[in-house]
């Protein structure tokens, strides 16, 4: 009792360590651990008897012996078909960022000037297909984009084609199927720095010369900058690892490393090998955002 | 003062309405070259309505504004020659001084030098060339204020806006800045129109005053004119403090009105237009009353015109002391609270009054305003 009542006076224990310990603590055993886990069974083989992945460690006659398979990563670095589906990931999750971005941007900055009355409903709106399921909006999309889908009716009624277009299975659906699906997550942190942006630096831009165009180039834009980031990682990061959108919408020019991950996971049922993999990604995603995050840290305590 | 040249900053029957509400109300007004022009009024009295019809963020509903004979309404801001200080300076945060600044001269695509000579130039007007690299945030309040000035003169305006230019000051910083910004407006000589709801600020800084009410100006003139013959009981009122008597006229000869009030019979030296038995206002001001233990002397009397006026007496119910002057509050007779402020000329006043005592206050007939509307 004394002990805990010692404990819950002191510095550890302090209402605000607490605070921060539930956070830290989920985040500990939700994403830290399993990683862990995960970078624990890229280094062993599969084992002979049946289990997906061997043991790191093993004690006998009295020996600790340690061993660790790098033969995962040699194996990815030394087949194309890894690089390119990584470089494939790399380049559809740039894209589909892009398109939200030239997308997404003027549909913020429409609701954020829109009247305030009138922004909760265009709002409404933005996040009305989440409650659909994402599955089922996808499938629709197969149904809009088919050979004999609703498009391809559409555009031969009208006589504007003959022939019906190829579009499914397409990097065409696949692109459109990623922007549709990841565009909220750039409208809402967007809007949420546009509403919020005074706009007497607008009337002071004017003021001082600039036409409308300078103005949102000159302000606005670098203004709401940390929204654009706070967007462009929301959408880029999930889309890289996407899986189910190219596996419903894409084709075989559009093998993505999800689906690579899926493969050697369920097919192959190479649990060390699939590990390997989600180790590279996460390592792809994760460096370039911690050396951003440093730079811009470094940038914002410079004088 | 002729009025030979065409005003250089005219405003004619100009009327601006929202919602069918007139936030600005058939206001004309002229301003000459070289003015600071002070709109002065509390709160929603159209005064920022009316500024920001000149720099052209609002497009009025009706009438002309011409600066320099063009007509400029319909003039998109971005091409008005005129330039505004913000309240609260609405400086860019991603900027650094130096690009705030140079903001609008980049805008004009001026070569590069010329851009870096004029920034360097304003930076040295407000004394702060040591400051260019720095943000705005990084900046106290007052460094603030005089980058905005720097940026709303590197354009080098034919009219300069300000939007209560000292407003985010605290009162001390605030006397100096005045002066300052006084100093600074007239080095560069450009034309400017102000807008305050503080007093202190408009007397202390313009050479005319508009006093405003619901969307319509009052009274134009100097600080002096505006606090000395204020031509109506809105301005009397709101411009200092003042001492209002309701009475009517009860002798009117050219050379002196007699008005009765229940608080006293005023006996004004100057003459008024008006007619015998017509309902008047007397304004007095603290500062010109007289307040003491014993009755006028023969000589005090002469100087209040005739015997008997323009006097009253009362108890002192409340007093103020502020240093330089001590404001007291006497209830007279009538039942009407007097003010009365008087200078703390000596250190030591041997003929310091005190709460409850029984005093006479008397004040000279000339130093009144008459107010009938």
């Amino acid at each position: 009792m004394k002990t805990l009542k010692y404990l819950l006076g002191g510095r550890w224990l302090s209402g605000r360590n607490l605070v921060i310990a539930v956070p830290f603590l989920w985040l500990t055993m939700a994403f830290l651990v399993p990683f862990l886990i995960v970078m624990r069974i890229s280094f062993t083989e599969a084992d002979a008897g049946g289990n997906p992945f061997g043991t790191l460690m093993t004690l006998a006659d009295g020996v600790i012996t340690l061993k660790v398979k790098i033969s995962n990563y040699l194996f990815i670095a030394q087949d194309d078909l890894y690089a390119i589906t990584y470089l494939n990931s790399l380049k559809f999750a740039a894209i589909t960022a892009s398109l939200c971005l030239i997308i997404g941007y003027p549909f913020a900055y429409f609701m954020a000037r829109a009247k305030p009355t009138v922004r909760p409903v265009l709002l409404m709106l933005v996040m009305m297909p989440f409650w659909t399921s994402f599955l089922l909006r996808i499938y629709a999309w197969k149904g809009i984009l088919a050979n004999n889908g609703i498009l391809n009716h559409f555009l031969i009624s009208i006589g504007a084609i003959n022939e019906p277009l190829h579009l499914m299975n397409t990097q065409f659906s696949l692109i459109i199927g990623m922007v549709y699906a990841y565009l909220p997550f750039m409208i809402l942190p967007l809007y949420a720095n546009l509403v919020k942006m005074d706009l007497r630096f607008l009337e002071a831009a004017a003021d001082l010369g600039a036409t409308p165009m300078q103005a949102f180039w000159r302000i606005t834009v670098p203004l709401s900058k940390s929204g654009i980031v706070a967007g462009t990682m929301l959408v880029f990061i999930p889309a890289v690892g996407e899986y189910v959108i190219p596996e419903l919408l894409g084709g075989p020019e559009t093998l993505m490393i999800g689906r690579q991950l899926w493969d050697e996971f369920f097919t192959n049922n190479d649990w060390p090998l699939a590990s390997a993999v989600t180790v590279v990604v996460i390592l792809l995603i994760l460096v370039p955002m911690a050396i951003f995050n440093k730079y811009k840290a470094e940038q914002e305590a410079r004088p | 003062m002729t009025q030979e040249r065409e005003p250089f900053l005219l405003i004619r029957n100009l009327v601006k309405e929202f919602d069918g509400v007139r936030a600005v109300n058939d206001v004309s007004v002229a301003i000459n070259k070289g003015e600071i022009f002070a709109l002065l009024g509390s709160s929603g009295c159209g005064k920022s309505t009316l500024l920001r019809m000149l720099a052209g963020f609002e497009t009025p509903t009706q009438g002309q504004i011409t600066l320099g004979g063009k007509d400029i309404v319909g003039v998109p801001p971005y091409e008005r020659p005129i330039n505004m200080m913000f309240q609260s300076y609405a400086l860019f945060p991603h900027l650094s001084v130096w690009d705030n600044i140079a903001f609008g001269l980049r805008r004009d695509g001026l070569p590069k030098d010329e851009i870096a000579a004029r920034v360097e130039q304003m930076l040295a007007l407000v004394q702060l060339t040591a400051y260019g690299k720095r943000k705005p945030h990084q900046l106290s309040g007052g460094q603030q204020q005089r980058v905005a000035l720097a940026r709303s003169l590197a354009k080098r305006p034919q009219l300069l806006l300000l939007d209560e230019p000292l407003g985010a000051l605290d009162k001390k910083l605030r006397e100096r800045t005045q002066m300052e910004l006084v100093g600074i407006i007239e080095e560069v000589g450009v034309t400017c129109v102000m807008v305050t709801h503080d007093q202190d600020e408009a007397m202390s800084m313009a050479t005319r005053i508009a006093v405003m009410s619901e969307g319509r100006i009052l009274q134009v003139g100097a600080p002096g004119e505006i606090y000395e013959t204020p031509n109506c009981r809105f301005v009397a009122d709101f411009i200092g403090s003042v001492n209002m008597f309701e009475g009517s006229v009860a002798v009117d000869e050219p050379d002196h009105v007699i008005i009765e009030t229940p608080e006293c019979r005023h006996y004004v030296t100057h003459g008024i237009t008006g007619t015998v038995g017509m309902p008047v206002s007397v304004a007095v001001r603290p500062e010109k009353i007289a307040v003491q233990a014993e009755a006028p002397t023969a000589a005090q009397r002469a100087k209040a015109s005739e015997d008997g006026y323009n006097c009253v007496q009362g108890v002192i119910t409340a007093m103020a002391y502020f240093g330089n002057e001590t404001l007291y509050h006497l209830r007279l007779d009538s039942g009407a609270t007097l003010k009365v402020s008087r200078t703390n000329a000596a250190r030591h006043d041997e003929s310091a009054l005190k709460r409850d005592q029984r005093v006479h206050a008397w004040w000279d007939g000339a130093d009144v305003v008459v107010l009938t509307s």
